[in-house]
Formats: structure tokens, C-alpha cells, sequence
């Protein structure tokens, strides 16, 4: 929490800082950024990549499928709780479902009764419930060793930090285990996708943003966003780069950016 | 973690594409949705039947790139759309070589992936297409465990020969993939011109195809 509000000090002291040719109106701190983004990718490397690929060929499926459950369902339950602040009741109600049946018939969350149930699952954050009441996202921000986030998702998680079973625990051995398999079994998960990240992105920096922004952008408005206007993007002016689209348009490309209404 | 977001937003490109996959040809007066309804449901079975593409095998599945999911896509205006402006400026030869090298880079990619399709079923969401209709956004959601994984495509009529829908952009998990290469080509083009990105583009290639 500290660590975060130091962050966003430090985020908000550089905004403003110059950014090279093919600067992103989105991501006004990119110098700042991809010095946050070689320094977790160390880590990653160095610790986390290799304790996770350890935890995988170790570990028995059947187990980590069950690990996987567990914090999944500890999710379901803040899942409910966005939902709710998001007026979204059949959402609220699955959630609340799912936590329900997974907690009392799945031991604890440890297996997934609900999915064989066909109960979705709609996992909401709460810098989806920001988003959801109109919060702009604000720069694009790396966080050390959390990843990729925005200003108004980076102060969504100080507030999820408080929702959060596993943080909330009065007893400290119990909470830094769990919170140390829920890292493993987070990376575990990410194996292939970085794998697959390698080699898919030209600059993994860039991929990874452009991914993120997107995704989150979707995700708060249930996968069906609105296009993209330019005060949706950012303050700053939209130059040819955001909106190849446009010189596309004169070249016989007509239309990508259009949606049926 | 929002890292998460990322490992789905690439396990799933992969189904998608596995998911063009199978696309047979004949598909002139279809509409849009029923098309892809069409598509998905094979390509799922397809890849649950095929030993090769489960375990990865590349040049198994560039052939059925090949036939099947390229007379579907425009993959021209998908290339051109990620590569930008730059493409006007772009002779015809550089064209086609952007387009060769950025369907290998993808398609090797989602290669591996296949094996992770299991038994997923694939939702079509109701969309209202009128007649007269040329470009089309067709939302689907294929459900297994956890959340439900969207799944949508764009999709323009082509008049003429060849007629029928065409795929022009993905989407996965709210991450259009045009969109996701554009920064990326845009960076390379600036620093180095549109040669640049051709290098680039096939000597990662040639590094993907090295590690096996």
C-alpha cells in the first residue's frame, strides 16, 4: 500500500517528462515505465520464472488445479462485491453463487462445482467499478513487480488490497504462505502465455501495454465498448501514429474503425 | 494479477485462430454469424480429433492455414491496417513479403497453443445484421472453465468472385489484434524504415523456428 501511494508520488512528479518519436498520448510515462518494466522482467528471470516452472514440474495437477480453484474462489467472492457496486445483479448473483457452492460443497473453494454447473464466472475488480462510474484511466503505469495498470486501476488495487481474503488474515505465517503460493500459482498459470509472449511481440513492452489498455478498456464495459473517441484516449492530441486508420481510409481500407450501430 | 488479463489474452488468440482454422470455402449467401457459428463449432472438433495439430505440429497447421482459414480472411487489409500509413509507400513486393512474415509469425505462434483446446463449446451472441449490411461485427464466447472467453470478429462482404464474409480483425478477450501489432509496427517503421520491419518480422521467425 505504502510502496503504491510512493508510486503514484513519484508517477505524478514525472508526468510531464518527455517522450521520444513514437510516444503514446496513453502512456505519457514511458521512459519511467520501461525502466520499471526491465527491472520486473530481472526479477521475473531471475526468481519468480524459475520458481514457478520448478512449482509446475513438481507439483501434481490435480493439486495446482486445486490451488488454482482456491484463490479463484476467494476472487468470486470480491467478484460479488464489484458487481454489486456495479448494479450488475445476474453478475452479483452468480458470483455470490459460485462462492456459495464452491466454499460449502467444493471444501473450501479447492474445487470448482460451480463451472461443472455452467454458474459464469465474471470476475470484476475494483478498477473495473471506477471505470464502470466514468473514472477516466489517467497514464498508463508499470508497477514494480505487479505489472501493467493505469493510474485509476493502481488506486482500484489499494482498495482490492482491502477486499482481500488472504490480506485480511490475522495470522502472519498463514497470510505470507498463502500470499507466496498465490504468487507461484499466478506465474505458474503464466508460463505459456510468456512463452508465447516471446514470441509473438516485437517489443514485449509495447504488446503488453497495448494489450492491457484494450483489455481493460472491454472489460468494463462487459466486452462491448464504445468506440474510441479521442477524449476516451487521453488529454494529450491524437497524432498519426493512434490513428493510422484515418490515412488507411484514403487508400481503399475504408472502415476499420466502424461498428454497425 | 492484471498480468493474468495477458495469459488469457493469449491463450485465447490461439483458440481464435485455431479457430480460423478450419474454415471451408464454400460459404457465399451465409450470413455472417451463422458462418462463424459454422466455423467454430468444426475448427473445435477438428482440433479434438487431430493428434498432429494437439501436439503442435507446425507445418500440419500452416497447410491447413493454408487451405482453409486464408480464402476466409483478408489477411491484406489485415496486414496493411497493423502496418499503417506506411503501407501506401509500401511496393507491391514489400507488401507481400509484410504479409508473408506476419502470417508465419502468427501462425507459429498459435501452433502451440492448440493443445490446450479441450472442451470448450462456443456461444454465438445474437446480432442484428440487415440484409444490405457489408461490414458486420459478429461477438461470440467460448465457455469452458472460468470466465467465458470473448471471441469476436469483423468481418467485411466481398462482392464478386470469392464471394462472401471475410475476416479482417480478431478480437480476443477484448484485445483486437490489429490493434495490439500497430504501436509495434509503427515503433519499427520509425526507427528503421518499412525494410526495417521486414527484417525484423523474419529474423524473429527464423529465431521462433529455432527453438523447435
Amino acid at each position: 500500500m505504502k510502496v503504491m501511494f510512493r508510486l503514484l508520488m513519484i508517477t505524478l512528479a514525472l508526468s510531464g517528462c518527455a517522450s521520444g518519436p513514437n510516444a503514446d498520448s496513453r502512456d505519457p510515462l514511458e521512459p519511467f515505465n520501461r525502466s520499471v518494466y526491465q527491472f520486473n522482467d530481472t526479477v521475473d528471470r531471475a526468481v519468480l520464472k524459475p520458481v514457478a516452472t520448478v512449482y509446475r514440474d513438481a507439483v501434481p495437477s490435480l493439486v495446482r488445479r486445486g490451488v488454482n480453484n482456491f484463490f479463484g474462489n476467494l476472487e468470486d467472492a470480491w467478484s460479488f462485491v464489484n458487481n454489486t457496486l456495479q448494479l450488475k445483479g445476474q453478475a452479483a448473483g452468480d458470483s455470490l453463487v459460485r462462492f456459495g457452492v464452491n466454499t460449502f460443497l467444493g471444501l473450501g473453494g479447492v474445487l470448482d462445482i460451480a463451472s461443472e454447473m455452467a454458474i459464469e464466472k465474471h470476475t470484476k475488480d475494483f478498477g473495473h467499478t471506477l471505470g464502470y462510474w466514468g473514472v477516466k484511466p489517467g497514464p498508463y503505469l508499470m508497477l514494480p513487480l505487479l505489472g501493467p495498470s493505469t493510474l485509476r486501476d493502481a488506486v482500484g488495487r489499494t482498495v482490492d488490497s482491502q477486499g482481500d481474503i488472504v490480506a485480511g488474515l490475522q495470522d502472519i505465517p498463514t497470510r505470507n504462505t498463502l500470499t507466496v503460493v498465490r504468487a507461484v500459482d499466478t506465474r505458474a498459470n503464466l508460463l505459456k502465455a510468456t512463452a508465447m509472449l516471446d514470441e509473438l511481440a516485437l517489443d514485449k513492452y509495447t504488446f503488453t501495454r497495448d494489450a492491457y489498455l484494450q483489455r481493460r478498456r472491454s472489460a468494463i464495459y462487459d466486452g462491448n465498448p464504445p468506440e474510441e473517441t479521442v477524449e476516451d484516449t487521453a488529454p494529450v492530441q491524437v497524432d498519426v501514429v493512434q490513428k493510422p486508420t484515418d490515412a488507411l481510409n484514403t487508400t481503399g481500407l475504408p472502415g476499420d474503425e466502424k461498428v454497425k450501430p | 494479477m492484471n498480468r493474468r488479463y495477458l495469459s488469457r489474452l493469449l491463450a485465447l488468440l490461439l483458440v481464435s485462430v485455431s479457430t480460423l482454422l478450419v474454415l471451408p470455402v464454400s460459404a457465399a449467401d451465409e450470413p455472417a454469424d451463422v458462418l462463424i457459428k459454422r466455423l467454430s463449432t468444426e475448427v473445435l472438433d477438428n482440433i479434438r480429433n487431430d493428434k498432429a495439430i494437439q501436439a503442435g505440429d507446425v507445418s500440419r497447421i500452416v497447410e491447413l492455414v493454408d487451405a482453409r482459414i486464408m480464402p476466409n480472411v483478408n489477411f491484406k487489409r489485415m496486414t496493411a491496417s497493423a502496418v499503417g500509413p506506411a503501407w501506401r509507400q509500401a511496393t507491391p513486393e514489400q507488401q507481400k513479403r509484410l504479409q508473408e512474415e506476419f502470417k508465419i509469425l502468427l501462425v507459429r505462434t498459435y501452433a502451440g497453443a492448440l493443445s490446450q483446446v479441450s472442451d470448450q463449446t462456443i456461444a454465438i451472441k445474437p446480432v442484428r445484421i440487415a440484409p444490405d449490411d457489408k461490414d458486420v461485427v459478429v461477438r461470440t464466447e467460448v465457455k469452458g472453465r472460468g470466465d467465458p472467453i470473448q471471441l469476436d470478429y469483423k468481418l467485411e462482404k466481398t462482392p464478386g468472385e470469392g464471394a462472401g464474409w471475410k475476416i479482417y480483425n480478431l478480437n480476443v478477450l477484448g484485445v483486437w489484434l490489429v490493434e495490439t501489432y500497430r504501436s509495434q509496427f509503427a515503433q519499427e517503421i520509425n526507427a528503421k524504415g518499412l525494410s526495417g520491419l521486414i527484417v525484423t518480422l523474419t529474423d524473429r521467425n527464423k529465431a521462433n523456428a529455432k527453438k523447435g
